[in-house]
């Protein structure tokens, strides 16, 4: 049985889409089979962020509505042979979701993965609740900025009361913290909430900073998950992220001010 | 003319006296009367006549309170042959009942076996624990007393009838004292809240001295004034 993961915000833009095709592709890169499911129906974006937008024929709602098998309807990635992405359905709402048919899905996937990720739109309705609601882990994105960790803040109250896990009372969601978009200069400026200030609020555990970084953004445009980009700050954090989230212990990086060439020598 | 015992005088039509009989008990744990009366039926099978027109006392103290119907419980009981003569620790609605169905009414005190009652437990509203950190959205109410382990966070609100403890920062809403009680009091470690209220009297988070923000504090109610003191 695959462990199901939930990547999920609240808000949105804050880097759901990002995360999910990074750590995917992370643990896809350490052996695992993976396979990353876009319940961002009628707001299509994985396939793009993963470059297989090209490829997609069938989709999650066609396999939902019965109309293409999850073999059809999985797309292979090209650079890694264990990693897969179910895209969502461009034409339709999240009406078209239903939780038996999420249920039936994960349960086909569970059974060729190790891993599921589950790309969440944002929001707390149907389509943020159904991708929540079989999870085993949940891996929440937060901007260090207020209305984004107040946001991840509901939606944290939500996994604690509205998943499969809660609803049996067998257990918990695990919850995991990925604070995305740091910038360590403008936080000493005042300009953004510090990693201790997000802490307070959502006291949940941090797995991950990943720092604001241009590469982002190059990547999202050419369809390479930024895990790939091994040399930037942003997918070496996404790195350590993943080996936390697999149980290594990995010190926090990128998360204090650069400092400058002379006193970097002189260790100021 | 037959002899009559010599201490009945000859005025007397009748004589009260206390004494002691057994009773069967039955003691109800489920207004059910239908589950009640399947049980009690497996139960004269095995002895036909040891039941049969037996008086029995019906033990109310163990049923959950709530609104039942007693005498659909006496009806099915007289059915399966078996004549219920009183109740014992029944609540007010059905002690009314009792009467109304020409029961007796039994005093509190020892059973007929001489074990001690167990003591009738009051529904007090007890003080809820809450260890999980109270989430933006979520609302918490408290028959009693509300104590909250963790952070509240923003747009989180915590109801209790009787006072509110936090021992993480406060960043929501606190309402103590729900239905009028003016000695409820809010306590936090860190007051950061939206909102505090005591008995309907309440503040918003502007209206607290900036001082305060941020330390530890109670919130209690004097007169017409809603005082915001350190800790």
């Amino acid at each position: 049985m695959a462990r199901i993961i939930v990547v999920t915000s609240g808000k949105g833009g804050v880097g759901k889409t990002t995360t999910s095709a990074a750590f995917g592709t992370g643990l896809a890169l350490r052996g695992f089979k993976t396979a990353i499911v876009d319940f961002d129906v009628g707001l299509r974006n994985l396939d793009l962020i993963m470059g297989c937008e090209r490829r997609v024929v069938y989709d999650f709602v066609n396999v939902i509505q019965g109309e293409a098998t999850i073999g059809q309807a999985l797309i292979r990635d090209k650079r890694l042979p264990n990693l897969a992405v179910l895209a969502a359905s461009q034409t339709r709402d999240k009406d078209a979701l239903t939780q038996e048919g999420v249920g039936r899905v994960l349960d086909d996937l569970s059974r060729e993965f190790d891993y599921v990720l589950c790309d969440s739109p944002a929001g707390i309705e149907k389509g943020a609740h159904l991708a929540m609601y079989f999870a085993d882990d949940a891996i929440v994105v937060t901007n260090p900025e207020v209305s984004s960790v107040r946001d991840s803040d509901r939606v944290l109250g939500l996994l604690a009361s509205k998943t499969r896990h809660a609803e049996r009372q067998d257990g918990k969601v695990n919850e995991h913290l990925i604070i995305t978009r740091y910038a360590p200069k403008r936080v000493s400026k005042g300009e953004m909430l510090s990693l201790q200030d997000v802490q307070d609020i959502l006291s949940i555990p941090l797995l991950g900073v990943i720092p604001e970084s241009p590469t982002v953004l190059q990547c999202s445009n050419a369809g390479t998950p930024v895990i790939l980009e091994d040399k930037s700050e942003a997918g070496q954090a996404y790195g350590d992220t993943v080996a936390r989230y697999l149980g290594e212990a990995r010190p926090l990086r990128f998360v204090e001010e650069e400092k400058g060439f002379l006193r970097r020598l002189f260790g100021g | 003319m037959a002899t009559r015992p010599s201490s009945v005088s000859r005025v007397q039509a009748c004589e009260l006296k206390g004494a002691g009989f057994t009773f069967t008990v039955l003691k109800v744990f489920d207004a059910d009367p239908e589950r009640i009366a399947r049980q009690v039926t497996r139960r004269i099978q095995q002895a036909p006549d040891f039941f049969k027109g037996a008086p029995i006392v019906l033990d109310l103290q163990a049923v959950p309170e709530g609104d039942w119907d007693l005498s659909t419980l006496v009806e099915r009981l007289r059915a399966l042959d078996l004549v219920p003569v009183a109740v014992r620790g029944a609540d007010g609605a059905h002690e009314q009942q009792a009467r109304t169905l020409a029961l007796g009414v039994l005093a509190e005190g020892r059973s007929a076996a001489g074990e001690p009652r167990p003591t009738v437990v009051e529904a007090t509203p007890t003080t809820r624990l809450v260890t999980e950190p109270v989430r933006s959205g979520q609302q918490i109410y408290a028959k009693g007393d509300l104590v909250v382990v963790g952070p509240v966070s923003h747009g989180a609100e915590l109801l209790a009838e009787g006072s509110i403890h936090v021992y993480g920062a406060l960043r929501g809403r606190a309402l103590a004292g729900l239905r009028g009680d003016r000695s409820a009091r809010i306590f936090c470690r860190v007051l950061e809240a939206e909102l505090i209220s005591v008995a309907g009297y309440y503040r918003l988070a502007e209206d607290v001295e900036p001082a305060l923000r941020g330390q530890g504090a109670q919130i209690y109610l004097d007169g017409e004034n809603l005082h915001v003191l350190p800790l």
